[in-house]
């Protein structure tokens, strides 16, 4: 057990005398270590916490470099740090905190060759990533070296909280045997997250680090709390217990080694945006060649398909809001209306709409779906409609910089 | 004999697929059999999915990824598809977060 030195009891004092924990409980969670994967709005709130306690080694593994669209919920970042690796910004914040324990940085992306060598120098791991793949890869390292998994997760004003693999609970493969289809899964960029929802749920990732550290249990094993920041609150469900047939931690596990992860989900092991390219070439247009639409003075129409809430947020003169999943839901037939009733003369061949978006995706289902629909209804031949590629962000960043990115 | 009344919830953004909305107090039509949890899957996907019912269902039950939920109890320990529902019952479907 690792002894407290006289300037650690006084710092400690507060949590000190509480007989719950006492010198006992100080001295284990100094003996203990954590490993935190993901350095961004779970991961920071938990690695303060779990610094300003008194971890006796804590591990912060984030590839990534922080950016200002972060600083809002991963509060460990600053302005004077963007741009550099979030480990190491990580770092430098806890040690100001607390100069006492030890930080070591893994500025790599976790992945099946990684993992284990990482994994096993820690004794708990908290989940604070980002993405499906590296939670099914987080979940087999720590079935495999049989270290309890604390979980964390958070999207737009929900979080979500689980300790997997304590003492004989289930693991995430027990709850969820195959991974979501790629298409029912949003990240924190497209669905959007209030700051403080991660924060929550990322300290209270540190607590239960810091009861399973200090020699306590864990309130959320075989447990899942619910946190519904907008109208439900918290509340507690009771999961099931460790299926006997679970592929890794079952009676006859299948999965006895690393898998490739990125591809048992379909998807990457990170949450950075999808590009999507389903359009021929001919119906793209760069945010360059719309500019000299505009400059020119051509007549032409701007549909912009982001939802209401992002419009409101910036959007380019003239243009119109139709937002894609009004398209979806039967609003093609009046969006067409507005076109032909628009386009000043019908057989103009110089007539064209263009169709934005936040990056160039959705604009470019938007075309598709506008085309489909004139087709099939033997409308607007006469009509051009292309796609900006990249959308408003590319327009940013080659046409306007003074156009805000959100 | 008389509908069957229960409360739906739907969370972690399964609200989006059904209209924005998290609760739904429903009735569901008398039939001469119990109703299961697997009829109200399919009832759902008939009944209340407005688009792409794929993000929701998958064969005769829910997609994986979502967790279904009978009381605050993972219906894993109340028998999953088979369950009967009783009235009153609520029933959560959670879309599991990966955010962070």
């Amino acid at each position: 057990m690792a002894q407290l030195s006289v300037e650690e009891v006084g710092r400690y004092g507060r949590q000190l005398i509480l007989p719950e924990w006492g010198r006992r409980g100080q001295e284990s969670v100094k003996g203990n270590s954590v490993l935190i994967v993901g350095v961004g709005g779970l991961g920071c709130p938990c690695a303060l916490y779990l610094a300003a306690a008194g971890i006796g080694r804590l591990g912060l593994l984030d590839y990534d470099r922080v950016e200002l669209s972060n600083l809002h919920r991963q509060v460990l970042h600053c302005e004077n740090r963007v741009g550099v690796a979030k480990s190491e910004s990580g770092r430098d914040a806890v040690k100001g905190l607390n100069s006492h324990i030890s930080v070591t940085t893994h500025t790599v992306l976790l992945d099946s060759s990684n993992a284990l060598s990482i994994l096993s120098q820690y004794d708990i791991i908290v989940d604070a990533t980002d993405n499906v793949a590296t939670r099914y890869l987080l979940n087999d390292g720590c079935v495999l070296l049989g270290k309890p998994l604390v979980s964390g997760s958070a999207l737009r004003f929900e979080g979500q909280l689980t300790v997997y693999g304590w003492r004989g609970g289930p693991c995430y493969r027990c709850l969820f045997p195959s991974p979501p289809p790629p298409a029912s899964v949003t990240n924190c960029s497209e669905g959007g997250v209030l700051g403080v929802v991660p924060g929550v749920i990322g300290s209270l990732q540190a607590l239960e680090a810091l009861k399973i550290a200090s020699g306590m249990e864990p309130l959320y094993s075989q447990q899942l709390l619910l946190f519904d920041a907008l109208g439900g609150g918290f509340r507690t469900i009771r999961l099931r217990p460790r299926q006997p047939q679970c592929a890794v931690c079952g009676e006859n596990p299948s999965i006895t080694a690393l898998i490739d992860y990125e591809l048992f989900c379909g998807s990457r092991a990170d949450d950075k945006d999808k590009r999507v390219d389903i359009l021929d070439p001919e119906l793209r247009v760069s945010p360059q060649e719309y500019s000299e639409v505009v400059s020119g003075g051509k007549p032409h129409l701007l549909l912009d398909v982001r939802e209401e809430v992002e419009y409101q947020i910036c959007h380019l003169p003239h243009s119109r809001n139709i937002p894609l999943c009004h398209l979806q839901n039967g609003s093609l037939d009046a969006t067409w209306e507005w076109i032909l009733e628009t386009t000043p003369t019908a057989n103009d061949p110089t007539y064209s709409v263009f169709v934005v978006c936040r990056r160039g995706n959705d604009s470019q289902l938007a075309v598709k779906l506008l085309c489909e629909h004139g087709k099939a209804k033997g409308r607007g031949e006469e009509v051009v409609i292309r796609d900006i590629i990249g959308g408003l962000v590319a327009w940013s960043e080659t046409v306007d910089p003074l156009f805000p990115k959100y | 004999m008389s509908e069957l009344r229960i409360h739906l919830e739907f969370s972690g953004g399964a609200e989006l697929l059904v209209g924005k909305t998290k609760h739904h107090d429903i009735a569901l039509p008398h039939q001469p059999h119990p109703w299961s949890l697997r009829q109200l899957i399919a009832w759902i996907r008939d009944n209340l999915l407005k688009e792409r019912a794929e993000l929701f269902v998958t064969g005769e039950s829910v997609r994986p990824g979502i967790l279904v939920l009978v009381n605050s109890t993972d219906w894993e320990l109340l028998g999953q598809l088979d369950y009967t529902l009783q009235p009153n019952d609520h029933v959560i479907f959670i879309s599991t977060l990966h955010g962070g």
